[in-house]
This record gives structure tokens, C-alpha cells and sequence, in this order.
């Protein structure tokens, strides 16, 4: 068990730091220079020269990479150029909304999609196989700006029972908060509701054929309890791993619905930061979404060996 | 070469049969714009705006009174273009990084951890930040897009490559002398033909779906050339006065990406029973 954990954090760790590697080298390969653009055309040579320096951007590139990681380990993400503040600072502001929309979309998802898998496994190669196996797959080709229009037309401009956009005044109750994210986290559940329906099926066929599940059945146990408990039981692993990578995902991958919906998540601020060619932010925000991706992958990982003692170690 | 065979057996479903219909519909549609759409996409007629279908008009026309049907006709084009070179891009350099981890044990492991590392960050962010340093353009948005897509093929074609090379006919080419490079062309690849099909269809409907939603974000194709994602982007403004101007560029986008799938799911069910553990 050790050892599994100790592989594990290490490859972990591995990935990590590569990570790290890839978004810096992303990042300062950018052709725009942040300084010029911070100051304007109006800079002089001197001007540059002293933001440069204030920012570290004139020493070479590993040595930049070297100042960044160390106070990236002490939890120093650095300073925006364009917002003024701590990037640590802007993320934690952003985070509520993509966090509450990740965990609402994945409700959604799973409350369609484990279900609809059930039922497509159970009633393999029938008509309603067919048709959740289709939906599946019609909502793996929906854009989802493209259902969120949609959506807003419907709900929000003709019926007006959400708003078109927003997040409500920062002060308001969370009510209201979770009133605005409602027709988004409809949007990203139903089509991620798409991969759960298909990892449910394809889980619950690997477990129907298993002997237990025709032990259960000729010991006289009505469908039902062999279904959904013993069936049901055994194939929940992979499903609540792709329900674990679907949040991580969610956070910062839902940055097309954020923009549809007007939602201040962490989407938006990486996307507005690209627009605005602000380093410390596209940084600092790849870093914490691809760890925060890595560290539940990780934990998942664990998890597994907890949950099901014949994992290998 | 099982190729053949898997295109046999597919024309016998009818669904696939339908999906690879409708793709061929929208493929003839594209390179034969000019003859399927007689109006300029381009052509503005500011009086004639945001006007719903109608005889002149097969799909209404948007905010510049354009004719929508000759756009989505012309943007098939590129929409069409971009994600079929990024498919081909990210399955050709995926299956050399796959075949090469797969095969070669000690460059598997680093290869692998660079492919988790890619694959941490959510599919559109790492193509934001790459359309980003490599700057909007056409061929930049294939570029970043074939990036983002190579690590998930590279992935499908190692655990492949891992299955095939145990296999006793590669044990029987590797006793008689065969050069390792001649083993993984002629003797591993065409054995992952299969597995590398799907992923071609699938990075196909992905990569549509990608494309629209960067030029959606406005972080993608540069805004003149009419895709199905910049069209959807330019329009979506002008929803509430005529839905068509999203609605049917969606449409689109839905069709051609649905049928993609369906195909590459027809694949996928007629594989190697010996390959098919190794795709999820």
C-alpha cells in the first residue's frame, strides 16, 4: 500500500512539475510584450526598462522560471499588471461562481446520466438503448454557447423566468446567486450528462455479465435489488471517477458557458487575461486549474485502492 | 489490412449509413459552394436585415441582410477545412508519439507524464492559451487545436501499441531479423488501424465543436472569414430579433459533428475483439 502511494505521489509530483514547466514556457513564449502594452506608446526606453525590472521580466528566461516556482511553493502567484491585486487574490473572487457551477452542472449530470446509463445497460440493444445511446451522443455535438443562446431565449428573454446574464450584485443572497446559475448549469449538465450516460452503460455491461450478478439472480433475488445493488455497487468506481474528472474539468474548461451567461468565474479571467496579455494571471490560473485537475485525478487514484482492495499496488 | 473489411461491414448499419450520408451531403455542399449557393455570403443588403427563411432567402439572412444559407454553405468550408486538418495533424503526430512510447519502454514513462501534463489542462483553455501566443489566425488555430488533440491520440495509440507488440507475430518478425523500424510500420501500425480510425472521427467532431466555441470567445478564426462558430459569435446579439442567425449555424455544427461520432461509434463496435479493452 505504501509503495502504491508513494508511485503515485511521485508521479504526481512529476506531472506537477511539468505543468509548471509547460505553462511558463506558454506563457513567455507569447510574442506580445506586457510591458509595452501595460504602458501604452506613449512609454519612453527608461519607462520600460524600470517596469521591466520592477516585474523581473528582464533576466533570462530560466532565472524567471526559477523566482516564479519559488514563490509559487510559498503560495505567491504574484501581482496582476492590469487588475492591481494579488493573483491568488483575483482567483479566490472568481472561484464561488465556477465552483457552484461545476457542482450544480454535475448534479444535473449525474441525476440524468446515471439512470439513463442504468437503463441503457439493463435494456441492452433495445429501443430505449438506442435512443439514451443517441441522446448521449447528440449532446457530445452541441456546442454549448449554442444551447445556452438557445436556452436564454427561451427561459430567460420570452418566459423572463431567469436573468439574461450576471451573477446578481456581489452583496446580493445566495438565493439569488443560485437563481443565476441555473439555466448555465443546466446547459453544462445536460451536456455532460452525455459522458456519464456512456460510462454508466459501458460500466453496468462490464458488471451484468459478472458471475456474482448471475449468482444473485439464480438465488431467486428480484431484478431490481441485482440491478441496483449488486450490479450497481460494483460498477459505481468509474462512474464517480469521470463524475470527479467532469468538476475538474469544470473548472476554467467551462469558460465558453461563463462568457454566454456573463458569469465572473475563472474562465472569464483567464480569457480576459489572454485578451490583455497579463502574464501573472494566464500563469498563475493555468497553474491552479491543471493542479487542481492533477490532485483530484490523484485522489480518485487513492481512492481506488481504498474502495477496491484488488487494485495492484 | 483490416480497412477494407471494417468499410464493408459499416455500409451494412443502417445509422451509419445515415451519418456517413449526411457527411457526404454537407462535404459536397462545401466544395461545391459557389454552385449550391448562388448568393454572395458577403454580399450586404442593409434593408433586407435579420429577415426570417423565405424563398429568396433559404435560412433568412442576419444582422448585414447576408443570405445565411450561402454562409453556412461557404463556412462548411472552413469549418470543415480546419477540423479535418487538425484530425489528421493531431491522429499523425499522436500515433508517432503513441507508437514510440508504446514500443520503446524507457522513453514510455516521460512520455506519458508529458501527455498527463497536457491533458491537465481543459481542452478549450489550452487551446485559448496557445491561440493566444501563436495569434489569431487560420492556420494557428489548427496548430494549437492539433496540439491539444495529440496527447489524447497519443494516449489510445500506446495502449494499443502496448497490446499489439506481445502479440506472438511480432515476437515471430522480431526472431527472423526485421528492422524495429520496419516491425512498428508494416507489422504494428496496420494493426491499429482501427483504434486510430475512431480517434480521426472523433477529433473530427471535437475539433468542429473547438473551433466554434474559440471564435465564439473571439480568441479563434479572425472574425471576416465566415465559419460556423464566427458566424454564431458575430450574430448572437441580434438572437432575440431572429433565432436563425445562431439556430442554423448550430444546426451545423450539430449535424456534422453528430455524424461524426456516429461513425466513429460504428468503428468502434466492429473493432479488434483483442483491441477493444484498450479504447474507453
Amino acid at each position: 500500500m505504501q509503495r502504491f502511494i508513494v508511485s503515485k505521489l511521485g508521479g504526481m509530483l512529476a506531472v506537477l512539475a511539468l505543468v509548471a514547466v509547460l505553462v511558463f514556457v506558454l506563457t513567455r513564449a507569447a510574442s506580445g510584450d506586457p510591458v509595452s502594452v501595460l504602458l501604452g506608446d506613449q512609454a519612453t526606453a527608461e519607462d520600460i526598462a524600470r517596469v521591466s525590472k520592477e516585474y523581473g521580466l528582464d533576466k533570462p528566461l530560466p532565472v524567471q522560471f526559477g523566482y516564479w516556482l519559488r514563490e509559487v511553493v510559498q503560495g505567491n502567484l504574484g501581482q496582476s499588471i492590469f487588475l492591481q491585486r494579488p493573483v491568488t487574490q483575483a482567483l479566490r473572487e472568481r472561484a464561488e461562481p465556477t465552483t457552484l457551477l461545476a457542482l450544480m452542472a454535475v448534479a444535473i449530470a449525474a441525476c440524468i446520466g446515471i439512470p439513463c446509463g442504468i437503463v441503457s445497460a439493463v435494456f441492452r440493444g433495445r429501443a430505449v438503448d438506442q435512443v439514451f445511446t443517441g441522446v448521449a451522443m447528440l449532446g457530445a455535438s452541441v456546442p454549448s454557447f449554442w444551447l445556452g443562446i438557445v436556452l436564454i431565449q427561451i427561459f430567460a428573454v420570452s418566459l423572463g423566468w431567469f436573468p439574461v446574464s450576471g451573477y446578481g450584485a456581489p452583496d446580493a443572497p445566495l438565493t439569488e446567486r443560485l437563481h443565476a446559475l441555473m439555466l448555465p448549469s443546466a446547459v453544462l449538465g445536460l451536456l455532460n450528462s452525455a459522458l456519464i450516460i456512456r460510462f454508466t452503460r459501458a460500466s453496468m455491461l462490464d458488471v451484468l455479465g459478472e458471475d456474482y450478478v448471475r449468482t444473485a439472480r439464480s438465488k431467486g433475488l428480484p431484478e431490481r435489488t441485482v440491478v441496483l445493488k449488486h450490479a450497481l455497487r460494483n460498477a459505481l468506481v468509474p462512474i464517480v471517477t469521470v463524475i470527479g474528472l467532469t468538476i475538474a474539468l469544470m473548472i476554467g474548461g467551462a469558460v465558453v458557458t461563463e462568457t454566454v451567461f456573463g458569469l465572473p468565474g475563472v474562465g472569464n479571467l483567464v480569457v480576459s487575461a489572454v485578451l490583455r496579455r497579463d502574464y501573472p494571471v494566464i500563469q498563475g490560473a493555468l497553474l491552479v486549474i491543471a493542479a487542481i485537475y492533477v490532485l483530484i485525478n490523484f485522489s480518485i487514484d487513492l481512492l481506488y485502492a481504498v474502495v477496491d482492495p484488488r487494485v495492484k499496488f | 489490412m483490416q480497412l477494407p473489411r471494417i468499410v464493408r461491414q459499416l455500409l451494412h448499419r443502417r445509422i451509419v449509413m445515415v451519418a456517413a450520408l449526411v457527411l457526404l451531403v454537407v462535404v459536397v455542399l462545401a466544395l461545391g459552394a459557389p454552385w449550391f449557393a448562388s448568393a454572395d455570403p458577403n454580399d450586404t443588403a442593409v434593408l433586407e436585415r435579420l429577415k426570417g427563411p423565405s424563398g429568396a432567402h433559404l435560412m433568412g439572412t442576419d444582422e448585414l441582410g447576408r443570405d445565411l444559407y450561402a454562409r453556412i454553405v461557404h463556412g462548411a468550408r472552413y469549418s470543415l477545412a480546419i477540423a479535418a486538418l487538425t484530425a489528421l495533424g493531431s491522429v499523425i503526430a499522436g500515433t508517432l508519439l503513441g507508437l514510440i512510447a508504446g514500443f520503446f519502454r524507457r522513453l514510455d514513462t516521460p512520455l506519458m507524464r508529458l501527455v498527463d501534463a497536457m491533458m491537465s489542462f481543459p481542452d478549450i483553455l489550452l487551446a485559448i492559451a496557445l491561440v493566444a501566443i501563436l495569434g489569431p489566425s487560420l492556420v494557428n488555430v489548427v496548430l494549437a487545436l492539433v496540439l491539444v488533440y495529440t496527447p489524447r491520440v497519443a494516449r489510445v495509440v500506446r495502449a494499443s501499441t502496448l497490446v499489439v507488440r506481445e502479440l506472438l507475430f511480432v515476437e515471430a518478425v522480431r526472431a527472423l531479423g526485421v528492422r524495429t523500424s520496419r516491425i512498428l510500420w508494416r507489422h504494428i501500425l496496420p494493426n491499429l488501424m482501427s483504434p486510430i480510425l475512431v480517434q480521426v472521427s472523433f477529433i473530427f467532431a471535437y475539433a468542429i465543436l473547438a473551433e466554434a466555441g474559440l471564435s465564439f470567445l473571439g480568441v479563434g478564426v479572425p472574425p471576416e472569414i465566415p465559419t460556423w462558430g464566427t458566424m454564431v459569435a458575430g450574430s448572437q446579439q441580434y438572437a432575440s430579433q431572429a433565432i436563425g442567425v445562431v439556430l442554423f449555424p448550430g444546426l451545423a455544427i450539430i449535424v456534422t459533428a453528430l455524424s461524426l461520432q456516429l461513425l466513429g461509434d460504428g468503428v468502434r463496435d466492429l473493432l479488434d475483439p483483442k483491441l477493444k479493452k484498450t479504447l474507453s
